[in-house]
């Protein structure tokens, strides 16, 4: 707390400006992902892919600007669980899809 | 001897102990990720199934969806001002952020049970197909947790008040709602991505 440029966890804490920026650009990302559906200029299949690229975008700056997730040593074991979690959720969502649209074909039932 | 090597690392381990608290936080924000996860993974399977019950391009609505999202965005960044003027212990400007983030957070969960309020007078509710079961489960959890913070902002608002200075403690306990805020936030991306808009293709 003695020093007023890292809290006591360590972790670097945003400032006005970095807010700003974080939030102007989660803006932008939000409006282009709803341009995309309203607009109806791309193909489906484009269009989801869009929005996926979009997502992925917005939720880093996220994890940038207002988590404030670094590569400082501090914040090593919080990378790590993130990356473990990712990992697993990733398996997870992919894992069930991909089952369950196996299951579903053999099944006959699409 | 015991004592004595103790005693050097007391410093050390006081040091840690603040590191751990948010740290614990961090790892069950981890574990809600998978939570949410799940009910993505559960979504993403049941999201054709209609049981010829409505689909989202009758229920789902771009104005009432780009104003939730509006104000969990700018609820995020008023939280992000409530944080700063915490690290300057400017106190009542602290209460004032949070107040307005309590405000925004308040907002979308009225427009949220507005909107499930409509739906299921309309015959759309969790229990007409299993697209919609899927739907409420997932969307009320979020919801359940954005209200969830806005108990504990109003908590650390009244610890807040009457009080001059923002003791090591008080601050973990700020930084770990910011954490919690700022994480709902992105699962609230995910979720206006994949379950309004890719439905609305």
């Amino acid at each position: 707390m003695s020093n007023p440029n890292t809290s006591s966890s360590g972790e670097s804490h945003g400032s006005v400006s970095s807010y700003l920026i974080g939030f102007v650009l989660a803006v932008i990302l939000t409006v282009l992902s709803f341009g995309v559906v309203m607009s109806h200029s791309l193909a489906p299949t484009g269009t989801l892919a869009a929005l996926s690229v979009l997502a992925l975008v917005q939720v880093l700056v996220h994890l940038h600007y207002f988590l404030h997730m670094g590569s400082g040593s501090e914040a090593r074991w919080n990378n790590i669980a993130f990356v473990f979690t990712v990992a697993f959720v990733s398996i997870l969502i992919v894992g069930t899809v991909f089952i369950m649209a196996n299951t579903s074909i053999n099944m006959m039932s699409r | 001897m015991a004592q004595n090597t103790t005693v050097p690392t007391a410093g050390h381990d006081e040091h840690h102990h603040e590191n751990t608290v948010v740290f614990g936080f961090w790892v069950y924000l981890m574990t809600d990720c998978i939570i949410f996860g799940s009910l993505f993974a559960t979504f993403a399977v049941l999201r054709n199934q209609f049981n010829g019950g409505p689909t989202p391009h009758e229920l789902f609505e771009f104005g009432g969806l780009g104003l939730e999202t509006a104000l969990l965005l700018l609820s995020s960044i008023t939280y992000g001002f409530g944080m700063i003027a915490a690290h300057k212990t400017q106190i009542s400007q602290v209460i004032l952020w949070l107040g307005v983030t309590f405000l925004l957070g308040l907002g979308f969960v009225g427009l949220e049970v507005r909107e499930f309020a409509h739906m299921i007078a309309d015959g759309a509710g969790p229990d007409r197909s299993a697209f919609l079961s899927a739907f409420f489960t997932l969307v009320s959890t979020h919801g359940l947790h954005v209200t969830c913070g806005l108990i504990w902002i109003v908590t650390l608002m009244v610890q807040l008040m009457g009080t001059t200075e923002i003791p090591e403690r008080m601050m973990n306990k700020l930084t770990c709602l910011s954490l919690f805020w700022h994480f709902l936030d992105i699962v609230w991306i995910c979720v206006f991505t994949y379950v309004y808009l890719a439905s609305m293709i």
